[in-house]
């Protein structure tokens, strides 16, 4: 319950839809029950002591009855599903809000596809129970409730009978949703085997195609689907073992019934009447009983998917705004001092104890392999993680006192993934900047180098781009991602090998752009090749998050040591090619 | 012409993305589809088919016999005659129908499953089988999302029709038709009365319903919108935090919410209304019940009226209509969304192949790696001609190189080879056998092209190195690692090569995806070898573990190289310089940089470039 109690919030405002859904219930439930009485009635008063003048005051009582049940049935249902949807549009957007906040930290653990899940199937999981199950667990106490008082006002004897065999019934029910749970789970885990397995395949088509393996694939293929298959044969084996059976109990009810009752009727203890109306009353009792063991799985299941859900809105956000944060904008001043990152407690750490100044205008250049901790080092200037120790300073003033808005407006990101959304050239440029004008646009994609290709296309800056950006090249997802950045004005650039797919000659051109772009403004290049980041101004080399080189390309080479050997490799052939040339 | 102009204005960003939704939602009703699908069902009619519909029948008959059984002999003979054998007699007959009931309903819910889930296997194995078989520019012009789509989700929505859905179909008609008939030999006065509501509950169970599932289809149209968004705020949330736009996208997404919570509180709305209208019709065809019988019962059976017994059968036989006439309706419905995802799954089956193998194609058993081109034109859509009447020659064991702009043809020329396409003019030849005459799994199996992206597979490091030839043994793909360099870093992670990598995992560099791309390749030993960019993306330090790895890949064996960087271009037997489809020069390094043509122009301005910058 304390799931239920720590995600009142959410519902809690929407009580009203909930109790005007149980006050409908009541009636429907009540409704109900009166049925088979009036069958009976019109058997026992009207029939058999000929009262025919009953009739038609039986008939209008029980059309107004069901008039008052329909009008019943629809308040308890629509109520009902407005009570779970209003709580679900509170959760999503409270989960959304959150998770727009969550740092770098949280999502470098988490895969999209269980944020995912939770925000659809563990958020419908709630609702459903909200909305139906909760409702319907009361309803069927009070059907069961209502109706066996009926049986017991008619014959305590016949009852007995009849409901004997009721505590199998029950045993069989809970048995099937013991086994019918993993099942259900198996079934589900094969299908999403066989869907990975078949996106992998397309996904990976254009390997598979290379090296000829489809019939590989056809046959892997053929291992999940009938994987699934099996599993999903398997369970309708338990459908076909337990439904029948459940009926079959119910039957056996009907029998008993049919056999003691009809003995107590020709002993004359009993009316017709109420022998027949008994017929409606069992399955009052057995129908909902069948579905206890659903509503109590609905209950266990609702209660995990709302712990999952708290997962996220509990969740700690790392990054925090100080109050009287800094709102002025900022120069473009960086400067670290010895600071030290580490991003999980037990690992390496990914920076130790890294200083450097970048004045405004001034251009870094930061290299060395993979995981040596260039992007670190940008990372920390927008305050996506916090340092260890030691001091990120923009302007003389920690980046933590500044608000982040205000602190990342001024820094133009480009990052090595250039993830592109599903909307127009147009908004993808000005997603960082929403009230910049077309010619700011265009601006920004002329220097980008993207505004020809971008003229080439038939829709032009219209163009959509969908799934990740489909449709563009590598290097044109690159050049809109750089035009995205400039578009912001930033006092502060960082690409993270943002032109790594761009040709030499177009690199060239952006980068002429760029540096007028950032005359006097302070620019963090990532890159592998030397020809990116050989006009900085300080070149870090980097190696397993120490400073190994620092210095302008000219002082580097000179040193003979890591730059030299980077150097030599992209350039060896250089001076025999460019004397051939001259 | 391309347009510039767009809107600006201060509530932008809640219109800032846009979703298209690729759904199956319903289509008119078609004969020659059903008939189409059908087909799927021949294999299994004398055994799954058969015995569900027969246990089908024998659990309908006896469920149309029980009321009788009980309103007419129970009531009407044994008790009101107080008759116990009788009464014992009944009891019985109907506790062993309950049996043989209950033995049918196993059966029945056993095989149905059984057709259903044989059926959409081998429907959904032969769309598998059909879409591996098509060519790359089917693949081109489509998202791996809406392929995967059609593949998992239309034909699992045909599930439900061709397990339940067909053998309810009869047993409902059965049903429906066994109670009309005992009503009108019970009582045909009272039988033309109660059945008034019929009509009423047609109504219902189709018109009211299909207006509710339309709404049901605004809630879905709606939430995959929003799923699709969600799915990409996650994944690009990096991004958004970058550029501060936490708060515009919540303003966005609310607009979502919104719309889809107006478009659910529509459909509970609708849906709500459903129950107390079939109740209402149930309650009038009672009512009727009620005044009607208790008249004919007044009457007596001899005066063309009827006995408590009969009326009770008719009480019983009205409560069992509404289950068969419901699933009618709901049978029609979704028989419509049926039509909808085969006329999607029938689209793709539809589709051929545009690489046709002819009948008895040449099987390519030894390949030497001679390759030529001649006069070879090519376009991938009609109106942009890719390559201009090219003729070329490439000698086996050669290394050429293709060097020019993007778009200059460079890729198509690997494609070609490969036979991704057909040239539109002209013939590509290995070993002086035309393309089109050779067997394409032959032919590939023989060539292996190593892309800028290399794929992971989900599973063990060592099957992704297999895929490259699957019968390799463990030894076989270990040295395979060990000759292209990357048993060093295979070695190195604790669980070596029974390491489990996946595409979307970081436990692997871009560099290390190379190394197995090459050892993938190097295991199929093929005669010839593309490598498309394929050192594009490799930061410095592992290029130069690479070039080693290349040039004992490449040896023996035909090679294309396409690249920008001249250092792996200087190398090879012959360079070809493309422009606009067209071959420019050709020749080595040394012979171009003499020629001081486009080639020399190229280098220069590359390292004039390095130089400026």
């Amino acid at each position: 319950m304390d799931t239920f109690k720590k995600l009142k919030q959410f519902y809690w405002p929407y009580r009203k839809y909930f109790f005007g859904s149980l006050f409908f219930l009541f009636f429907v439930t009540a409704i109900t029950v009166v049925y088979p009485i009036i069958l009976q009635l019109t058997i026992d008063e009207v029939v058999a002591k000929e009262q025919y003048s009953l009739i038609p005051y039986i008939a209008g009582i029980f059309i107004f009855l069901m008039l008052v049940k329909g009008v019943a049935t629809f308040y308890h249902q629509f109520l009902g599903d407005r009570f779970g949807v209003s709580t679900v549009y509170a959760l999503r957007d409270a989960l959304y809000k959150k998770l727009q906040v969550l740092s770098f930290k949280y999502y470098d653990n988490a895969k999209t596809g269980d944020i995912m899940s939770r925000l659809t199937a563990d958020v419908e999981g709630f609702r459903f129970f909200l909305s139906f199950g909760f409702a319907e667990l009361i309803r069927i106490i009070l059907l069961i409730v209502i109706s066996l008082s009926v049986m017991f006002y008619y014959s305590i004897p016949l009852t007995l009978v009849t409901m004997a065999a009721m505590p199998f019934l029950i045993v069989v029910v809970m048995k099937f949703e013991k086994v019918a749970h993993p099942a259900f789970r198996g079934i589900r885990k094969s299908f999403g085997k066989l869907n990975t397995r078949v996106q992998e395949n397309i996904s990976g088509m254009q390997t598979v195609k290379s090296l000829s393996r489809e019939d590989f694939e056809i046959g892997r293929f053929s291992n999940s689907n009938d994987d699934y298959r099996k599993n999903y044969i398997s369970t309708s084996e338990l459908w076909a073992k337990y439904f029948p059976l459940m009926e079959f109990i119910g039957n056996v009810c009907a029998v008993a019934l049919l056999a003691f009752g009809g003995y107590l009727v020709i002993d004359g203890s009993l009316k017709p009447g109420e022998l027949f109306a008994f017929f409606s009353l069992v399955w009052y009792i057995m129908g909902p009983l069948m579905n206890v063991g659903y509503v109590v799985n609905m209950f266990s299941q609702a209660k995990a998917s709302g712990e999952r859900l708290r997962e996220i809105l509990e969740e700690k956000e790392d990054i925090v705004v100080k109050e009287n944060a800094i709102k002025e904008p900022i120069k473009g001043h960086v400067t670290f001092n010895n600071v030290t990152l580490t991003y999980t407690k037990d690992d390496d750490s990914a920076l130790k104890n890294i200083s450097f100044d970048a004045p405004p205008g001034k251009t870094i250049g930061l290299i060395g392999g993979t995981g040596s901790g260039k992007t670190s080092i940008t990372q920390l200037i927008t305050r996506f993680y916090e340092p260890e120790s030691g001091d990120v300073l923009i302007d003389g003033k920690s980046v933590q006192e500044y608000d982040l808005k205000t602190l990342r407006n001024h820094i133009g990101f480009v990052l090595q993934e250039s993830f592109l959304f599903s909307t127009t050239i147009r908004e993808n440029i000005a997603y960082g900047n929403p009230n910049a004008t077309d010619e700011e646009i265009i601006d920004a994609a002329k220097r980008a180098q993207a505004h020809d290709f971008i003229m080439d296309m038939p829709k032009g800056y219209d163009t959509l781009l969908g799934e990740r950006g489909m449709g563009l090249s590598g290097g044109q997802k690159q050049r809109i991602a750089i035009a995205r950045a400039i578009c912001v004005d930033p006092s502060i650039l960082v690409l993270d090998d943002a032109t790594s797919a761009v040709d030499m000659d177009t690199e060239f051109r952006i980068q002429q752009a760029l540096k007028e772009v950032m005359k006097g403004r302070t620019s963090f290049i990532i890159a592998h090749r030397i020809s990116s980041l050989k006009h900085a101004d300080e070149i870090i080399v980097l190696d397993d998050g120490n400073v190994v080189e620092r210095g302008t390309h000219d002082e580097l080479l000179k040193l003979d040591g890591a730059y030299r050997r980077i150097y030599d490799i992209q350039y060896q052939d250089h001076d025999t090619i460019m004397n051939a040339v001259n | 012409m391309a347009s510039i102009k767009g809107n600006t204005s201060e509530k932008r960003h809640l219109k800032r993305f846009y979703y298209t939704i690729d759904q199956a939602i319903e289509k008119p009703f078609n004969w020659k589809q059903i008939w189409r699908l059908l087909v799927y069902l021949k294999p299994y009619t004398k055994t799954y088919l058969l015995g569900a519909i027969i246990a089908m029948v024998v659990s309908t008959a006896v469920r149309l016999t029980i009321p009788i059984l009980i309103g007419k002999a129970a009531f009407d003979i044994a008790i009101a005659n107080k008759d116990t054998t009788l009464l014992i007699n009944l009891v019985i007959i109907i506790a062993v129908l309950y049996l043989i009931n209950y033995i049918a309903n196993y059966l029945r819910i056993k095989w149905v499953n059984l057709l259903g889930q044989n059926v959409i296997y081998d429907l959904r194995q032969h769309l598998f089988t059909h879409v591996q078989s098509l060519s790359n520019n089917f693949f081109d012009k489509r998202s791996a999302g809406s392929i995967l789509v059609r593949i998992m989700n239309d034909t699992n929505s045909l599930q439900e029709l061709f397990s339940n859905g067909i053998i309810n179909l009869l047993m409902d008609l059965m049903t429906l038709l066994g109670i009309v008939t005992i009503l009108f030999t019970l009582s045909p006065k009272l039988a033309l009365a109660v059945l008034v509501v019929i009509p009423l509950m047609f109504y219902i169970t189709t018109v009211l319903r299909r207006k509710i599932r339309r709404t049901w289809q605004e809630v879905r149209i709606q939430q995959s919108r929003m799923n699709s968004h969600l799915n990409e705020s996650i994944q690009g949330i990096r991004i958004t935090q970058s550029f501060t736009q936490e708060k515009e996208n919540t303003e966005f997404f609310n607009g979502l919410n919104t719309d889809t919570y107006s478009a659910w509180i529509d459909a509970t709305k609708k849906s709500a209304m459903f129950r107390p209208f079939v109740e209402m019709s149930n309650a009038i065809g009672t009512v009727i019940l009620i005044a009607y019988g208790a008249h004919l019962i007044i009457l007596g059976p001899d005066a063309g009226g009827i006995k408590v017994g009969t009326f009770i059968s008719f009480a019983f036989f009205l409560g069992m209509f509404w289950d068969p006439i419901s699933r009618l309706g709901q049978m029609y419905n979704q028989l419509l969304v049926a039509m909808a995802s085969s006329e999607r799954i029938f689209e793709y089956l539809d589709e051929k192949p545009n690489v046709d193998e002819v009948e008895n194609p040449y099987e390519f058993d030894k390949m030497k790696g001679h390759i030529e081109f001649d006069k070879v034109q090519f376009s991938y859509d009609n109106d942009r001609i890719a390559l201009h009447e090219i003729s070329l020659e490439m000698k086996p064991g050669q290394t050429i190189a293709l060097v020019g702009h993007t778009g200059s043809g460079k890729s198509t020329i690997a494609n070609l080879i490969s036979r991704f396409y057909d040239p539109t003019k002209g013939q590509v030849k290995i070993d002086g056998h035309n393309l089109r005459e050779v067997s394409l799994s032959s032919l590939r199996k023989h060539i292996s092209v190593v892309l800028q992206d290399t794929f992971i597979f989900s599973g063990t490091i060592m099957e992704n190195i297999r895929f490259g030839r699957p019968d390799a043994s463990d030894e076989e793909v270990i040295e395979a690692a060990k000759v292209v360099g990357a048993d060093d870093f295979i070695s190195r992670l604790a669980k070596g090569y029974e390491t489990e990598v996946e595409e979307r995992g970081n436990i692997l560099s871009a560099g290390e995806r190379q190394l197995l791309s090459f050892a993938r390749a190097l295991l199929a030993d093929p005669s010839i070898i593309i490598l498309d960019e394929a050192t594009a993306s490799i930061d410095t330090e592992t290029e130069l573990k690479i070039q080693a790895a290349l040039r004992r890949l490449l040896k023996g064996r035909t090679s294309i190289i396409i690249a920008h960087r001249l250092s792996t271009i200087r190398e090879a037997d012959n360079i070809y310089v493309l422009e606009n489809g067209k071959i420019l020069e050709n020749g080595n390094h040394d012979e171009l940089m003499k020629q001081k043509g486009e080639y020399y122009e190229l280098v220069r301005s590359q390292f004039q470039m390095l130089d400026a910058m």
